[in-house]
């Protein structure tokens, strides 16, 4: 069996014995810096605008709803079952269809949606990341598909880093089958590294914090 | 030993668009990540990678253990993995897979592992369409060739290269704008993504305390392959595995920054299993197949081992003086560059391209931006030797140890030394701006002609040191 014979070659050539525990590993090396939540706000929209993403802070839910109805304005858009976006009135927006819990469905409405709408678990204020597990309340082709993707992020929800989020999230199988880290829109320079946004993911990011 | 390389070398030198093309490809990166290192962008870099050097050698020590661990984590999760000692068992197996799920269509993200293995060309035996859905790749694949880089697979081609290969093949219009032609790439495969039964994935890391696979990527192309299809496979070498997810706090700031000077590349997929219980969509079938293919041997030596650290950044090739002259394609295995220097004789024996540990100026330019410190000059060296005394084995090297015992019994003997240093001046010919140009027919000829091919010597002077030495005390001077 494959499996035996590839694990007896790496036993001989490391001269170890099947079963032995390894000798301790490093410790992971994580730092959180110290950071309060204005100044993440402004880290994570700086770092947005850097990569050509767009971002807007939202007095409240409201004002959320009026962005959302903007960018949405006469398109079509899918939004994801995060309670948020229903708090802050963006499914019931025109345009706008959600509650999708069948995937045929769902991939269906996403390949010709124009606006992909979605919360995020998490941000990364250093590197203008979304973090997103998946779930009941999100799923992973509203963030992919159509070529806009706008995400609502409540203002707590703001991390510093990725070292913030392992911390938080020290083993991400215990809670999805699939996690992404997105990190502003879609690009390539494939050809003659020439940077072209929008290869096969959204090419405009909006992301707004409440 | 021969020291002469393919001609594949030649074309390229020849070449003054290509050699301009790859030379400013790889500069930009160059630039890319030295911006995105610098103290002030990334003040504990070196202390990451020593950390990164650290998570991976200890991986490597203890590679069973892990192997066992994230297998049986990514069963826990509703995976399966299957174990493949070369390319034939993956071809096997996903030609099986392919057959009880009635698949002809296989999308595939950017992965070096399955170019190792020419798995498309091994399954379009099994007529099953693999395609290729990385922008470059897929230009790549479109003309019918191989990765040029690790990171940048189309590095060498133009626009209008592109232009061509796309009207060609695709039956488009002639279209030389890359954004527009960036357009034409995304609706063809956005079909094929939606119609697609299988999608295969390569792996940047697999994380043994997760069962989970990490994949890195800046299209999206990744995420589409392994959430559209019902069924994922992800492929990766049995040294891709590191202990723990909070280790990619580590690993994922090195390498984004060292490929393409990014802090974190646009997407990272941490996936593990397929779809649960109240997730809307992805798979629903995931496998993860480990290759062994020649790795586990590399284990045995505890120098040589280094080379499996690898995280596939592409920092090495930039940097690369060789590289930068010769091109992606000059390498004899998908590998190319200082670390393809390395691994491709390990893989493959150090006596098939004998001359490969050897075209490199030990410069050292590729152990500098390493980012989990490779000893390539070191690694070269002990491969140079070995290639040598294979040579010696076999009997070969004959002449160049007879010059070496010629030389030394010379040097041993002054009278000797100096009348040879007398022939040599007698026979060198007019010097042309301080250098000699060209050589005498008599000496232009077998290993001396290639040696001499690409360089060139300093005229020996009319007179030696010690006939002038002479002289002067004779003028009765100090």
């Amino acid at each position: 069996m494959s499996r035996d014979h590839i694990l007896h070659k790496v036993r001989t050539a490391l001269g170890r014995s099947a079963g032995r525990p390894p000798a301790p590993a490093p410790p992971p090396r994580l730092r959180v810096e110290e950071m309060d939540a204005e100044a993440r706000i402004a880290a994570l929209f700086a770092a947005l605008e850097k990569l050509a993403g767009k971002t807007f802070r939202a007095a409240s839910r409201d004002e959320a709803r009026s962005y959302a109805a903007s960018l949405v304005d006469g398109k079509t858009a899918v939004a994801s079952n995060a309670p948020l976006l229903a708090e802050c009135g963006i499914t019931s927006l025109a345009g706008v269809r959600s509650g999708f819990f069948d995937r045929d469905e769902l991939k269906a409405a996403c390949a010709a949606a124009d606006v992909g709408i979605t919360g995020a678990d998490y941000a990364l204020a250093d590197t203008g990341t979304l973090f997103m597990l998946s779930s009941r309340h999100e799923a992973r082709m509203i963030s992919l598909l159509p070529p806009v993707h706008l995400a609502v992020v409540s203002k707590e929800k703001i991390l510093t880093g990725l070292d913030e989020l392992l911390t938080l999230v020290p083993i991400p199988s215990e809670v999805t089958s699939s996690m992404v880290l997105i990190t502003g829109p879609s690009r390539t320079a494939d050809i003659e590294q020439i940077l072209v946004r929008g290869v096969h993911g959204p090419g405009e990011i909006h992301v707004v914090v409440v | 030993m021969t020291l002469i390389a393919p001609e594949q070398i030649q074309r390229t030198l020849a070449n003054p668009s290509l050699q301009q093309a790859i030379y400013a490809s790889t500069g930009r990166l160059v630039e890319k990540r030295r911006a995105a290192v610098a103290a002030e962008a990334l003040p504990d870099y070196q202390e990451l990678r020593e950390q990164a050097r650290l998570i991976k050698q200890h991986t490597l020590e203890n590679l069973d253990h892990y192997l066992e661990q994230l297998e049986s984590n990514v069963r826990a999760h509703g995976g399966e993995v299957i174990w493949c000692r070369d390319g034939a068992d993956v071809v096997e197996f996903l030609a099986g897979l392919a057959g009880r799920k009635q698949a002809r269509l296989i999308v595939k993200s950017k992965s070096m592992t399955t170019e190792e293995i020419d798995l498309n060309e091994r399954l379009q035996h099994h007529d099953l369409e693999t395609l290729e859905t990385d922008l470059g790749e897929y230009i790549i694949q479109l003309a019918r060739e191989k990765p040029y880089h690790i990171v940048a697979p189309a590095l060498h081609m133009t626009r209008y290269e592109v232009a061509e290969i796309f009207s060609r093949r695709l039956g488009v219009a002639s279209e030389t704008v890359p954004e527009n032609q960036t357009k034409i790439a995304r609706a063809v495969l956005r079909e094929k993504f939606l119609a697609a039964d299988i999608g295969v994935s390569g792996a940047n890391f697999l994380v043994a305390d997760s069962g989970a696979v990490v994949l890195v990527e800046n299209e999206g192309n990744a995420r589409l392959s392994t959430t559209l299809p019902k069924v994922h496979v992800a492929l990766a070498g049995i040294e891709k595995v590191i202990p723990r997810a909070q280790d990619l706090a580590v690993l994922l700031k090195l390498l984004g920054r060292s490929a393409t000077g990014q802090a974190l590349t646009v997407y990272t997929s941490i996936l593990s299993g397929p779809r649960r219980a109240g997730e809307i969509d992805g798979p629903d079938e995931f496998y993860l197949v480990l290759l062994d293919n020649g790795r586990a041997r590399l284990l045995a030596d505890r120098e040589k081992r280094e080379s499996l650290s690898c995280i596939r950044c592409g920092a090495c090739l930039n940097h690369c003086p060789v590289y930068r002259k010769i091109g992606g394609h000059s390498y004899p295995w998908v590998y190319s560059g200082p670390i393809g220097a390395i691994i491709t004789p390990q893989f493959q024996g150090t006596t098939s391209n004998p001359w490969l540990p050897f075209a490199s100026s030990l410069c050292g330019a590729c152990a500098e931006v390493c980012p989990v410190k490779i000893d390539i000059p070191k690694l070269l060296l002990m491969l140079r030797s070995e290639v040598t005394k294979a040579g010696q084995r076999e009997g070969r090297n004959r002449l160049e140890r007879l010059g070496f015992r010629l030389w030394a019994w010379i040097m041993r003997h002054p009278r000797l030394y100096e009348m040879s240093g007398m022939l040599a001046s007698a026979l060198t010919p007019e010097e042309n701006g301080g250098w000699l140009g060209r050589v005498p027919a008599l000496l232009n000829r077998g290993p001396l002609k290639a040696w001499l091919s690409h360089r060139d010597l300093p005229p020996v002077a009319s007179k030696s040191f010690r006939q002038r030495w002479r002289a002067r005390r004779k003028a009765g001077g100090a």
